[in-house]
């Protein structure tokens, strides 16, 4: 196991109203990833809990891929991996973010 | 005087010293042994058929047990090294050399046995390459082979795993060698002769069905997102601009998505006829939705698929058949269609050099190619024109005289960035480089060679090298599709963001897909019972992949 937290200022907030939302499940290869919408609309944070060893580098092009490309403002990840491939925690956030946007609660 | 006939003469010695053993043709499977002891001399060039599916296992075992003062270091030439016994036949000293293409399975005890010096290695050849090699240079002596059955006389009917067994034949008995078949039964009447009996000398009844390895089901409930997003970036990005509709696909997951796209991805694209109506292709389970909405005009076959059989023989207008009605495949046919009649391969690798270069080889294991290398490379000897042919040689050599260029077959790699476990598909320097330094071999064992790729697929976009004028570009193109591997990391920005704005590099916002649009309910078939639903029930799975 190892832990990451990465925090990004951002340039806008995350669209949509819903306060919470969860994507994908832990398994091997996959990963969980939990959004609240919790921090102030400049800030983001992810908190990172995964299976496996020495991905750091890549964990921190990821996140600042994602971060870069979705501005998710306002939004804390707490993201459960199961040794996910990248591509897969990619698309894992990005739905994260797609679901969080939407209206309601 | 001169005697031309001494081959002749040695063979005619060989099948009597074993036509005690027989009755007629016929032979016990309990005196298989004593026949090859009859039959087989020490350094002989055997054939232990041993193909991509189909195994010839009771020779195998028979071989096996050998008395080792009459029979050792032998020579085996085999396309596939498959079984357990394959192996076991080094570490018993019963062979020592081994010219062969393809060792999926076992793979990984292979490489300890090379490294360990058991097994002398001739070459790791393409299928087309070592069959070429039966009719110059390694000619066998001896042929053991399998089939489903046979007559009285020996002729032999293969079933629909033909495979390489008319090629072996071929180069065994017209060359004065000795052909000993094993056979599940003899009947009074073969359904179909696939070999005829006078190339045919002896022939074993095996107590139980030779062994077929379903080698070509993937279970689409194993397909994920990330296949499903390069699958959707191969069509719209290759299959659709080119108008691929000559083709050959490899086994990985990534192509068995684009079979169950076509149906529902393609349909709304409008590619239906356009596109993927003509392969060189296995009988891919995953391909049955297609097949059933009618894309697929026609398909010939290197061997079979357990399971199969039926919907092969109700869809007589799709494969080709015999007059019983079954599949008859063939491995050297179908590499040759796949070569010269196909525009288009496509396929996995495990790992991917900054020139494209691609090999199966990894320190641990040497799996050989199969169809690959063949499949995966542009026929220098090929004249006919194709509307992709011919504008993928334009692409490479956009000033030559259009009169005289020649035009590129499309050799297409797809992949993940990463693989299993979280390897990475590309690398600075292929594993198959440190093999061959090693093993002292004057040839690392390239699957795939870089100057042949023309384009390589991830899910992080299309490259596209045909377009790449130096190795620079080439370099960068490749690393702009290498995600977040170290390779994909080292790129150098700035020169991606040139290739991608000249459309060497494609991302999936370039062809206008969303990457969250990549959801399994875009397959066609989500589960093995989704296939057989859409097969009428035609399709019967091996009970591995039932789970209901």
């Amino acid at each position: 196991m190892e832990d990451f937290s990465f925090q990004h200022n951002v340039r806008a907030r995350a669209g949509g109203t819903r306060q919470t939302a969860i994507v994908g499940v832990v398994a091997s290869g996959n990963l969980e990833v939990l959004v609240e919408r919790v921090l102030p609309d400049a800030e983001c944070a992810l908190d990172i809990k995964t299976a496996a060893l020495g991905f750091g580098e890549v964990w921190r092009a990821v996140i600042g891929d994602f971060v870069e490309r979705y501005s998710p403002g306002g939004l804390r990840f707490s993201i459960n991996d199961g040794g996910a491939r990248p591509d897969t925690v990619s698309l894992r956030l990005a739905q994260a973010v797609r679901l969080i946007a939407e209206n309601g609660q | 005087m001169t005697s031309w006939q001494n081959n002749r003469a040695a063979r005619d010695a060989r099948i009597a010293a074993g036509a005690g053993l027989a009755h007629g043709k016929i032979v016990e499977s309990r005196d298989a042994t004593r026949l090859l002891e009859a039959v087989i001399r020490p350094g002989d060039r055997v054939c232990l058929e041993g193909d991509n599916q189909k195994q010839a296992d009771l020779l195998s075992r028979a071989l096996l047990a050998v008395d080792l003062s009459r029979i050792n270091d032998l020579h085996m030439v085999q396309s596939g090294v498959v079984l357990p016994e394959h192996l076991d036949l080094f570490d018993r000293g019963v062979a020592k050399r081994l010219d062969y293409a393809y060792s999926g399975p076992q793979s990984a005890r292979i490489a300890r046995m090379l490294f360990g010096g058991k097994i002398a290695l001739g070459a790791v050849h393409t299928y087309l390459e070592l069959f070429a090699r039966y009719f110059i240079d390694l000619t066998p002596h001896v042929a053991l082979i399998a089939a489903v059955s046979a007559d009285r006389e020996g002729n032999l009917f293969t079933g629909p795993n033909t495979e390489d067994t008319p090629t072996v034949v071929e180069a065994t008995a017209f060359k004065d060698g000795v052909v000993i078949a094993q056979v599940n039964e003899i009947v009074d009447t073969v359904p179909r002769v696939d070999i005829p009996a006078d190339r045919v000398h002896f022939i074993v009844k095996s107590d139980k069905p030779f062994f077929v390895e379903p080698l070509f089901t993937r279970d689409p409930s194993a397909i994920t997102e990330g296949q499903i997003l390069t699958a959707m970036l191969a069509i719209k990005g290759i299959y659709a601009p080119y108008g691929v509709q000559r083709l050959n696909h490899g086994i990985g997951f990534s192509t068995a998505a684009i079979e169950l796209l076509l149906p529902t991805f393609g349909e709304r694209l409008g590619l239906k006829g356009r596109i993927a109506t003509h392969f060189a292709l296995n009988p891919h389970p995953a391909l049955i939705p297609a097949i059933e909405s009618g894309w697929v005009r026609q398909i010939h076959s290197f061997g079979s698929e357990v399971g199969m059989e039926d919907y092969i023989r109700a869809r007589s207008d799709v494969y080709f058949t015999g007059p019983d009605g079954s599949l008859r495949s063939n491995r050297a046919f179908c590499q040759t269609a796949g070569l010269y009649a196909c525009d288009m391969f496509i396929g996995s690798t495990l790992q991917i050099d900054l020139q494209g270069n691609s090999s199966t080889i990894t320190a641990s294991r040497i799996a050989g190619f199969g169809g690959a290398p063949n499949m995966g490379a542009d026929a220098r000897g090929r004249r006919h024109p194709s509307e992709p042919w011919l504008r993928a040689g334009a692409e490479s050599d956009p000033d030559g005289a259009a009169l005289l260029r020649r035009g590129r077959k499309l050799v297409v790699q797809i992949g993940e960035t990463f693989g299993d476990k979280n390897v990475p598909l590309f690398v600075e320097k292929l594993d198959a480089i440190e093999l061959a330094e090693k093993l002292n071999l004057e040839l690392a064992p390239i699957m795939i060679y870089g100057d042949d790729v023309t384009h390589i697929v991830t899910e992080e976009g299309v490259a596209n090298l045909l377009l790449c004028r130096t190795a620079q570009e080439r370099e960068q193109a490749i690393r702009g599709v290498a995600g977040y591997t170290d390779v994909g990391r080292r790129r150098d920005h700035s020169m991606v963001a040139q290739l991608r704005q000249r459309g060497v590099i494609r991302r999936p916002e370039d062809l206008g897909i969303n990457p969250l649009d990549a959801d399994r309910s875009l397959l066609a078939a989500r589960s093995i019972k989704d296939l057989v639903r859409w097969s009428g029930g035609l399709y019967a799975p091996p009970s591995k992949f039932r789970n209901w």
